[in-house]
């Protein structure tokens, strides 16, 4: 991100084809480049960030061993030179296996947050726009979500609709329901007779234009931080509900249940088994609220902490 | 103060509804055919047919509601497949050992995080300051499940202090009477000091685990919530009128403070209640939890949905009682009511 700050020519709008799409993003990033530099933590939650995005991207590509060939001359190795990270009952590569299992956890929690983000920031725009009977329906089924345990709630919506991994994306979606919609909502709510919708309206523009044109583009940042904030929780949540035995069936790589294939060693003293896994699931929520934290800063600088 | 109970009570009500209708609709109307689910993996169509005439599938769905909230007013949660025997009696037998376990963790938690937020609050900037910091970071991002194995490793394995994970009691140790079902306060009850000393031994782990999930909610509101309180007005006038810095942190900023850290505990209660399933998992603690795990891994409905719904209710139960509490901290809310 940096690279391209500095690659970015100091500012010759006369020579480019488009002029004023150039000042633009140049104040974006000098931007984010301030904020940076502010706060290092937010740079360091981009690097670790672009680590896991190469290892969901690559990684299958990249690791020594086949994460599922087990080896039966290898079996419980502690870590070595050989074995980074150590092996495990079947003497597959730990290290191998957190790194393909990257993908999945990473697609599992974006997908479901993908899904959240249309519905419930869908849903939030319309109950803040539209307000009355809309908002009325909206609101009452986030309460009632959020009525529940949240992780329970996932619990039982997986167990009802059936032990697969795209119920756990469907279930961790719809606990993050809530959230979503009174972000949008909230957001959407006070620009709903701002001065510039009012001169969208006046100028002749229809309602869903107007949502789609106005008021989107404007709750966009604040959304995309929400989506930071909550994909953390959403690994969290779907590493969980592997842990105890839903969704991924072994011998997939997946960090919870990678985990808990190790929790019956610990206390035989086995530690890498569940170790690697569990500080790579830990690594991936930091970095999450980290971004989040950071993406917040600079969106909102008000409520920075 | 009866009046605002009163009101806050009815408004516990389309909650309830709510809860009770999500809980229904889990089994009935999303896709797949319940019958099946009931029945288990290994039916066969005959039998899979027969449960739903039993169970009542075939008739229509409101009616199917009224039946159930019928069985619910009854107390009437099914029976399991597995073990045959009602669901009602087998969550309330259980219950004891989760909440046990959650209340300690929440307790054990309080004692740390209030502390710590309210010296990083006063020493802003002090090394108490970040550690709280670090803390609050670290704490939300550590997995629970991942939490209670690291302390197993160090705490069993390394260096032999606590007892091995598995359960209550060991095996050999008998329950105490029933009086409370927590165990700790019915050893205490019967003056049985040795058995007393092992329930603390197991449970001291679990709740360790749970509390340093639910430090991190904790500690980073109060913090908060007491810098903005220290910044205010009266705060500056109990200074500048002489009153000691214990007193004014105490007295005047810690009770203006608490009112955003008690609404915080709501959200700390719902994590803490889903983490509760996970590191019963870990410990393997006989609570509501890990007989719901159990049963889900044999598709066995009836308790899934019996904990779910259990769950739900005692969270909003737990909500209603953090508003109470609101009420008796700050008066203000009171006379709005």
């Amino acid at each position: 991100m940096t690279e391209t700050v500095t690659m970015a020519p100091p500012a010759a709008p006369v020579a480019e084809p488009k002029p004023e799409a150039r000042p633009d993003t140049n104040s974006i990033f000098r931007h984010a480049r301030y904020v940076m530099s502010e706060n290092p933590v937010t740079g360091f939650a981009f690097a670790l960030f672009a680590l896991i995005a190469i290892c969901a991207l690559i990684g299958p590509y990249i690791v020594p061993y086949d994460p599922l060939a087990s080896d039966t001359t290898a079996t419980l190795q502690p870590p070595s030179v050989r074995h980074w990270f150590g092996t495990d009952q079947l003497g597959r590569d730990i290290f191998s296996r957190v790194v393909v299992a990257t993908r999945l956890d990473f697609v599992i929690a974006l997908s479901s947050v993908a899904l959240v983000f249309a519905f419930g920031g869908l849903a939030g725009i319309a109950a803040g726009f539209i307000g009355g009977w809309t908002d009325r329906i909206v609101s009452r089924l986030a309460d009632t979500i959020m009525a529940f345990p949240l992780f329970v709630l996932a619990m039982g919506i997986v167990a009802a609709l059936g032990n697969t991994v795209t119920n756990i994306v469907i279930a961790t979606a719809i606990i993050n329901f809530p959230l979503y919609v009174r972000v949008a909502r909230a957001e959407a709510n006070v620009r709903r007779d701002a001065g510039f919708v009012q001169a969208a309206r006046l100028s002749g523009n229809g309602e869903y234009r107007i949502v789609l044109m106005h008021i989107l583009p404007n709750i966009m940042p604040i959304m995309m931080v929400q989506v930071s904030l909550t994909m953390g929780y959403a690994i969290l949540n779907a590493a969980g509900l592997s842990f105890i035995g839903l969704g991924v069936k072994p011998p997939t790589p997946e960090w919870g249940i990678m985990v808990a294939e190790g929790a019956a060693n610990i206390i035989s003293g086995e530690w890498w088994i569940a170790l690697f896994p569990g500080a790579a699931l830990m690594i991936a929520v930091f970095c999450f609220n980290l971004l989040g934290d950071g993406l917040r800063d600079l969106v909102d600088p008000q409520r920075r902490t | 103060m009866l009046a605002t109970i009163g009101k806050r009570l009815l408004t516990v009500i389309p909650t309830l509804i709510g809860v009770v209708i999500v809980t229904f609709l889990l089994t009935r109307v999303l896709p797949g055919d319940p019958a099946v689910y009931f029945a288990g993996p290994a039916a066969t169509p005959e039998s899979i047919a027969e449960i739903r005439k039993n169970l009542g599938f075939d008739r229509p769905l409101p009616e199917q509601f009224v039946q159930y909230v019928n069985d619910l007013a009854h107390g009437d949660f099914g029976s399991s497949l597995s073990t045959g025997k009602p669901v009602a009696t087998e969550i309330t037998s259980r219950l004891p050992a989760s909440a046990e376990l959650t209340l300690l963790g929440l307790i054990v938690s309080l004692v740390i995080a209030v502390p710590l937020g309210i010296l990083a609050a006063v020493k802003q900037g002090s090394w108490v300051d970040h550690t709280c910091r670090i803390v609050a970071t670290a704490g939300v991002s550590l997995p629970v499940f991942f939490t209670g194995l690291l302390l197993v490793y160090i705490f069993y394995f390394q260096l032999g202090w606590s007892p091995a994970p598995v359960g209550r009691l060991d095996a050999f140790a008998t329950a105490p009477p029933h009086i409370t079902g927590f165990f700790l306060i019915d050893t205490l009850a019967v003056g049985d000091f040795e058995n007393f000393r092992a329930a603390f031994g197991q449970l001291i782990l679990p709740a360790m685990t749970l509390a340093i999930f639910s430090l991190a909610p904790i500690a980073r509101m109060t913090r908060a919530s007491m810098l903005a309180v220290l910044a205010s007005e009266f705060v500056r006038t109990a200074r500048a009128s002489g009153l000691d810095n214990r007193t004014v942190i105490l007295t005047y900023a810690f009770r203006n403070a608490m009112l955003p850290v008690v609404t915080t505990l709501g959200m700390v209660f719902s994590f803490l209640l889903g983490a509760n399933v996970l590191v019963e998992k870990v410990f393997a603690w006989p609570g509501i939890g890990s007989y719901a795990v159990e049963a889900l891994l044999q598709s066995d409905f009836a308790p899934v949905q019996g904990f779910v719904l259990t769950m739900a209710v005692l969270y909003v139960a737990l909500n209603l009682l953090i508003d109470i509490l609101y009420g008796v901290i700050d008066p203000r809310v009171r006379l709005e009511g």
